[in-house]
């Protein structure tokens, strides 16, 4: 799309009245601009001098609203201080992730696919500015400078606000010129986090804190099992809360509408529902993993392979075969699911934090009976994702309409429990990998051969087709399948499962188990064959970045050294989205017979460093939310399959004394830039796996270790 | 019968169900929603207010049992400790989210209001009751140490 085209479109959008502008930096003032200059959909600078940059991405602590924000103020010789952010609306023609199609935040995408669109967008206004200027003081435009925002020529200067109104009547450089990376004044400097103040003072406003005139708060009940229905509902019981203002049971379950939360709650509470569980999955946990172990110990359908693993594991010297066993997982994000909808004639306002913009609008006008044309989504803050606020089939967002719909008189707050949320399914898939891996008499691995079997989240929905092809279901092996490694003989083999249990990617998808069984498994295979870890692996690698990032934290964490007593290292590299991550943890043996992970060291290689202080920031988290869940998290189908855990006092989850420290090297590099949010998190369970395994011989091949099943 | 308390310095009122937790009653009906809800069941703490300033769960505080009381939540919380603990989190950028920070903030404030120079164990044993999903707790410890020093300097 050219530039003028994105201005038209932009200009005519009706779905772009922004009244949100957010003050970043330190203490900045909040301020409403006006906006006489729009270049493009990305960039508006008011008389105020403000510049907003309009962010098509959610927020959900990523940080994507600090660094697209600081890949157009460099491009545009902004000072940080001006900068503001807008949420975009639901708009694929202008705001549509280029790698997705359709808006959308995931895939550790937020930054790689809008790079040299945000630089276009800054160039472009910054070239604007610079020819307004040359023009007021009729000096060559070759000669006009911009520096932190002041546009200068000699004596002459100008804010960007007094040259907006010129700038304006302007025409739009198809093709600015860029800057070279040396002249990047933002992009790799720790720039201030564009929404630290709002979120450490109370002001960040989520989903959640919205309220409309006249609103009800409403709250849901979910059959017991996955995949049951509503077969009748006795609503007296839940009317006669004080409170209460409705019961209304929809597709997916019984809605409970009330003047506060705590009423909805207590009338969920009170309600009397009998289910219809004819067509609910009833197999427990432990029954589905016997299917799962069965079909792993049978080919699948092969994903990737290379010469003759079977024979050179028939001819190997030494073998070693392990079965792997990883649980479902909640993503649990600290804002459970919401909406607040406010329903209009043949109209609709929806407040969300949206993971699919358009996605959730489309399904949201379905559900409401009314045209795409009539949504006007207000995007709002999201207090977490880690993958669940997108499905496939847009759950969520067809829930909350229903739930609105069967109320009308009404704006509807829709927010889940976190019951509902721990219980409400979209979880990492159970999955199990069954590897066997042969050395010959030097210790050399010659064969290689997993095989993986899980659910595919993909099946039954709108993007079946897309994510499952002749059977095989690329995020099920993604990480297993084009590794790192380059073995000599290999095979990869696929199953995809099936059961009644909704499944979900979850932080870093196929890679959450992958990255755990080839690197634990590696691990041993090297030990087997009295190689070094680090060296071992150096010598397995086909490319530079993957051996960059190994080398460096090896140097970082001193590898080779002697551990404390009683402490051990471990090591483990995975390439997700792109970017490469290496991590060596130190761990001792915890006063509860788990492991305590002393110190995390961590070299990333994610191309051009936008913003060093929000990589650290992602390496950090990715650790202890993988941490987290590999030490403690499990879902488990018990009996008639009903979900046992159903908040954080039963879905443990990381505390602040179990969070190891963390050091960071970000390698230097002029690569395009690529992800953070996901890939800090795959090498760290195996880092950790291997550590223990150097402490105490014990190979933990289920997780999490405080399974019963490791003690 | 109405159920008044001292809500950030000012006498506030509330007529309904006196069993209602203290966190509705300040979100629902007060239309203070700097403080959170996470789980219901005090298990992780973005809920966090002071209650004669001391930490508090107001999601299992039904607003009956504070009659009388101070609550001061993230909107009025005011002092050199607080502003101390505000400013250390925005000088190294603690949130990413940002769900659970009122709550973690409002508990650093009352960590430091009781131990001036925490050590690590004290920063684990009193931010324990503090989930953060997106795992910032690197710098929570950091934040707190930092707020520390500040205050020890400017006492």
């Amino acid at each position: 799309m050219t530039a003028i085209a994105s201005r038209r479109e932009f200009l005519a959008s009706s779905g772009l009245v922004i009244g949100l502008a957010l003050p970043i930096g330190r203490g900045a003032a909040a301020a409403t601009p006006v906006t006489p200059f729009a270049p493009n959909a990305f960039v508006r600078i008011a008389a105020d001098n403000t510049v907003t940059v309009v962010i098509k991405h959610v927020e959900f602590g990523q940080g994507p609203a600090t660094g697209l924000t600081t890949i157009v103020a460099d491009e545009l010789d902004a000072d940080w201080a001006q900068m503001r952010i807008a949420f975009a609306p639901a708009n694929d023609p202008l705001y549509k992730n280029l790698m997705f199609g359709t808006m959308g935040t995931g895939g550790s995408t937020a930054i790689a696919n809008s790079w040299m669109q945000l630089r276009n967008a800054g160039a472009a206004a910054r070239t604007m500015l610079v020819a307004a200027a040359a023009k007021r003081w009729n000096v060559p435009a070759a000669e006009v400078k911009v520096s932190k925002g002041v546009v200068s020529h000699g004596r002459n200067k100008a804010s960007f606000g007094e040259l907006a109104a010129d700038a304006a009547l302007l025409p739009v450089p198809e093709k600015p010129v860029l800057k070279t990376p040396d002249q990047f004044t933002l992009i790799g400097k720790d720039v201030p986090k564009i929404d630290s103040v709002a979120k450490s003072n109370g002001t960040a406003i989520f989903t959640m804190d919205v309220s409309r005139p006249g609103m009800v708060n409403a709250t849901i009940l979910h059959p017991p099992a996955f995949g049951g229905t509503v077969k009748s509902v006795d609503k007296q019981a839940a009317l006669a809360v004080p409170g209460v203002v409705a019961v209304e049971a929809i597709r997916s379950g019984v809605v409970v509408y009330a003047k506060d939360s705590f009423a909805a709650m207590r009338g969920r509470a009170a309600l009397k529902v009998e289910w219809d569980l004819a067509k609910a999955e009833t197999r427990s946990g432990e029954e589905l993993i016997k299917t799962y172990k069965a079909a792993a110990v049978t080919p699948g359908k092969q994903a990737e392979a290379k010469g003759d693993a079977a024979a050179a594991l028939a001819g190997a010297a030494k073998t070693i075969e392990a079965t792997y066993v990883f649980p479902f997982l909640a993503h649990a994000p600290m804002e459970p699911m919401d909406a607040v909808i406010e329903l209009g004639k043949g109209k609709a306002d929806v407040w969300m934090g949206s993971q699919f913009q358009v996605g959730d609008m489309r399904a949201m006008a379905a559900a409401l009976g009314i045209p795409f044309e009539g949504m006007t989504l207000h995007e709002q803050y999201a207090g977490g994702s880690f993958g669940r606020r997108a499905t496939p089939d847009m759950d969520f967002a067809t829930e909350a309409a229903l739930a609105a719909k069967a109320y009308p008189q009404a704006p509807v707050k829709f927010v889940w429990t976190r019951e509902n949320d721990i219980r409400g399914g979209r979880y990492r898939p159970l999955v199990v990998h069954q590897l066997k891996g042969g050395i010959d008499a030097k210790g050399d691995i010659i064969g290689w051969d997993q095989v993986v079997a899980a659910q595919s989240f993909f099946a039954n929905t709108p993007m079946a087709a897309m994510g499952i092809k002749d059977g095989i279901d690329d995020s099920i092996v993604e990480g297993a399948a084009k590794s790192s490694y380059a073995w000599p003989n290999y095979r990869i083999g696929c199953h995809v499962m099936e059961n009644g249990v909704p499944t979900l990617w979850w932080r870093s998808v196929g890679n959450t188990h992958t990255a755990y069984a080839v690197e634990t498994f590696l691990d041993e295979l090297l030990a087997l064959g009295g190689k070094d870890a680090v060296k071992g692996r150096i010598a397995l690698m086909k490319e530079d970045r993957a051996k960059g990032v190994l080398t460096r934290v090896a140097e970082l964490a001193d590898w080779g050294r002697k551990p404390k007593d009683g402490h051990a290292f471990g090591v483990a590299m995975h390439k997700s989205f792109g970017s490469y991550v290496a991590q060596i943890a130190e761990v001792s043996k915890g006063a509860d017979g788990l492991p305590k992970v002393h110190k995390v060291w961590v070299a990333v290689d994610c191309g051009v460093a936008v913003n060093p202080n929000v990589i650290r920031a992602q390496m950090e988290g990715g650790i202890g939310y993988g941490l987290g869940h590999a030490l403690y998290a499990e879902l488990v189908l018990g009996e008639g399959g009903r979900i046992a855990q159903g908040n954080f006092d039963t879905y443990r989850s990381l505390r602040i004394g179990e969070m190891p420290e963390i050091e960071v090297a970000i390698i230097k590099s002029n690569e395009n830039p690529t992800g953070v949010g996901e890939p800090g998190l795959p090498p760290l369970a195996p880092a950790v796996a291997n550590a223990w395994r150097a402490l105490t011989g014990k190979a933990v091949r289920r997780l999490p270790f405080a399974h019963g099943e490791n003690a | 019968m109405a159920t008044e308390f001292l809500l950030n310095g000012t006498t506030t009122s509330f007529d309904g169900d006196p069993d209602t937790p203290l966190l509705w009653v300040l979100r629902d009906h007060l239309k203070l929603t700097g403080t959170k809800y996470g789980c219901g069941i005090a298990q992780c703490g973005a809920c966090t207010v002071h209650l004669d300033g001391k930490n508090r769960r107001s999601c299992v505080t039904p607003v009956g049992t504070i009659a009388g009381r101070k609550v001061t939540t993230i909107e009025g919380v005011a002092g050199k400790t607080a502003e101390a603990v505000k400013s250390a989190w925005v000088a190294i950028d603690v949130p990413q989210c940002g769900f659970c920070q009122s709550g973690q903030v409002m508990s650093a404030i009352g960590l430091l209001s009781a131990k001036p120079k925490p050590t690590d164990d004290d920063i684990d044993h009193g931010m324990a009751g503090n989930l953060c999903r997106c795992a910032t707790y690197v710098r929570i410890r950091q934040a707190i140490h930092d707020a520390a020093s500040t205050l020890e300097k400017t006492a």
